[in-house]
């Protein structure tokens, strides 16, 4: 039998370390916040990953009848209005989010981390996006498909990722992109709830 | 007085905080707004267009297209890679990347676009056609395609040219087989399932309809789609589009990018160097202290500044 010494050498137990044994229940699910949390700004956090939430379960209710089911149904129509402005308050609450957090700058503190998962949560949803845009399967996602493409080739990418595939922006855009994109959300929220929120600018205790 | 150090845990004072309770209500209030937004306003869906029916509503525009193709004188014919090598595509100063990534998606506009989608017809007129077509050399049937694509061009509306000194070669029986076949609703059902019986790649078709001169940028102009509308960003209608694009579409309206034969790299480049910038703001000098330059964080905290104050 191998001592508990052992064990600590482990892969699986220096991963556990690292990750669980870190985070104490208080930090992800605090009871209290800091005095200085108290203004509207901060809402915009929380009603982005709302906003996302409500574009996975519009997005899932799409998938279940096809790309251009919507064309069709009165009721498909209505869900993908209900994605589509989930898309508009989505971006409209991250890009308030994240311009509060540059006026606070909010990568004081070493949460540098922080703020790139941010930024890239930010690209990575532009991209998701666009992707949607390209799978409407109408005039708009043919008009959008051919012009796109044209910087995408610019750049060397339209060679792996080509506009015009709608089957390739399909299944990038319901499962890899909401995937990654779902993995950098959590990351971010985690080094949130961990470093917890940045203190105001020049304040002192 | 000293400054708080912001890497250290928070140890001031504190108010209640029910995060559960915050997430719920924010799911809730997104979530009615949603529905809200989506009732009121719906969302826009202009049918998408076809070989057939831009066939049938621009007859001249599409034989044009459909000789040009022959010539390898439209913008796919043109394009350079991914799709074939008649240009090395876009270039950053010295650097051609297109170039370097290879013909990937081979397009030969001909071929893929007329002769290949003619040849499933299975007519005897036709084939006559292909095969003369395809005995001759390529200097012949550029210079075939070339004459007839100008001659239909001059001619404006003319959907064929009478060829009685044989100028033209198999070209006028080619475009007239292909409009037809285009009007039938054949030539979309050839093109999209050249490559899979169960297409998901749309690529053919719509490369074809891109090279349209004039009917397909023409229901995007009248949609404030081109790229001087400031189109990437907007939406068919009066829909709010992908505003979140703003800066990417600000380039294309002022020079040096809109004039440019390099745009697309010249603005692809320069928002990957802004976007780099942005996520590396926390490291970047003068850049990262910005926000303490402008209060703006002044208004943000005036709760917190203001108690401050009065305990000071």
């Amino acid at each position: 039998m191998s001592s508990s010494s052992d064990n600590s050498k482990m892969w699986t137990v220096r991963v556990r370390k690292a990750t669980l044994e870190k985070f104490e229940p208080e930090d992800l699910l605090p009871d209290t916040q800091p005095a200085y949390v108290s203004s509207w700004i901060y809402v915009f956090g929380v009603l982005t990953i709302a906003a996302f939430l409500m574009l996975i379960v519009s997005g899932l209710i799409l998938t279940l009848e096809g790309p251009a089911w919507w064309h069709t149904s009165k009721y498909g129509h209505f869900i993908n209005s209900l994605h589509l402005w989930n898309v508009e308050l989505f971006f409209l609450f991250m890009v308030v989010h994240l311009w509060g957090k540059f006026w606070m700058a909010a990568w004081r503190g070493k949460r540098t981390m922080t703020w790139v998962t941010g930024c890239v949560a930010f690209f990575a949803s532009i991209f998701t996006g666009f992707t949607g845009y390209l799978i409407q399967t109408n005039f708009d996602s043919q008009w959008i498909a051919t012009q796109a493409k044209d910087g995408f080739n610019a750049v060397g990418i339209g060679a792996y990722f080509n506009a015009l595939n709608t089957g390739q922006a399909l299944l990038i855009h319901v499962s890899l992109l909401p995937i990654a994109l779902g993995v950098i959300v959590v990351a971010h929220v985690i080094l949130v709830r961990k470093k917890g929120v940045v203190p105001p600018i020049e304040s002192s205790l | 007085m000293k400054k708080y150090d912001a890497s250290k845990k928070w140890t001031g004072p504190t108010r209640p905080y029910d995060l559960i309770k915050e997430a719920t209500v924010a799911f809730v209030v997104v979530a009615l707004l949603s529905i809200g937004l989506a009732a009121l306003f719906s969302s826009p869906d202009e049918k998408a267009v076809t070989l057939q029916s831009w066939s049938q509503a621009a007859p001249a525009d599409f034989v044009q297209t459909a000789s040009g193709e022959l010539a390898g004188s439209t913008i796919s014919g043109q394009y350079g890679p991914p799709y074939n090598t008649a240009a090395d595509g876009q270039q950053l100063g010295p650097i051609k990347v297109a170039k370097f990534m290879g013909v990937r998606i081979p397009i030969n506009t001909a071929n893929d676009f007329v002769i290949k989608p003619l040849g499933t017809l299975n007519d005897p007129v036709t084939n006559t056609a292909i095969a003369r077509w395809n005995a001759a050399d390529a200097k012949t049937q550029s210079g075939w395609a070339t004459a007839y694509t100008d001659a239909l061009t001059k001619a404006s509306t003319a959907v064929t040219i009478a060829d009685t000194n044989d100028k033209y070669g198999p070209v006028p029986t080619l475009v007239t087989s292909l409009y037809a076949m285009a009007k039938s609703g054949a030539l979309d059902g050839a093109l999209t399932t050249s490559d899979s019986p169960l297409p998901t790649n749309f690529t053919k078709p719509l490369l074809f309809l891109a090279d349209s001169g004039s009917y397909f940028p023409g229901l995007a102009d009248a949609q404030h789609l081109s790229g001087d509308q400031w189109g990437v960003m907007n939406e068919t209608g009066s829909w709010p589009g992908q505003s979140w694009l703003w800066l990417y579409s600000l380039w294309y309206q002022v020079d040096p990018f809109k004039s440019s034969g390099n745009a697309d790299i010249l603005v692809m480049s320069l928002m990957g160097l802004l976007s780099l910038g942005f996520v590396l703001i926390p490291i970047l000098p003068i850049l990262h202290r910005i926000p303490e330059r402008i209060p703006i964080h002044r208004i943000i905290w005036r709760d917190w500044y203001r108690s401050e104050r009065k305990n000071s």
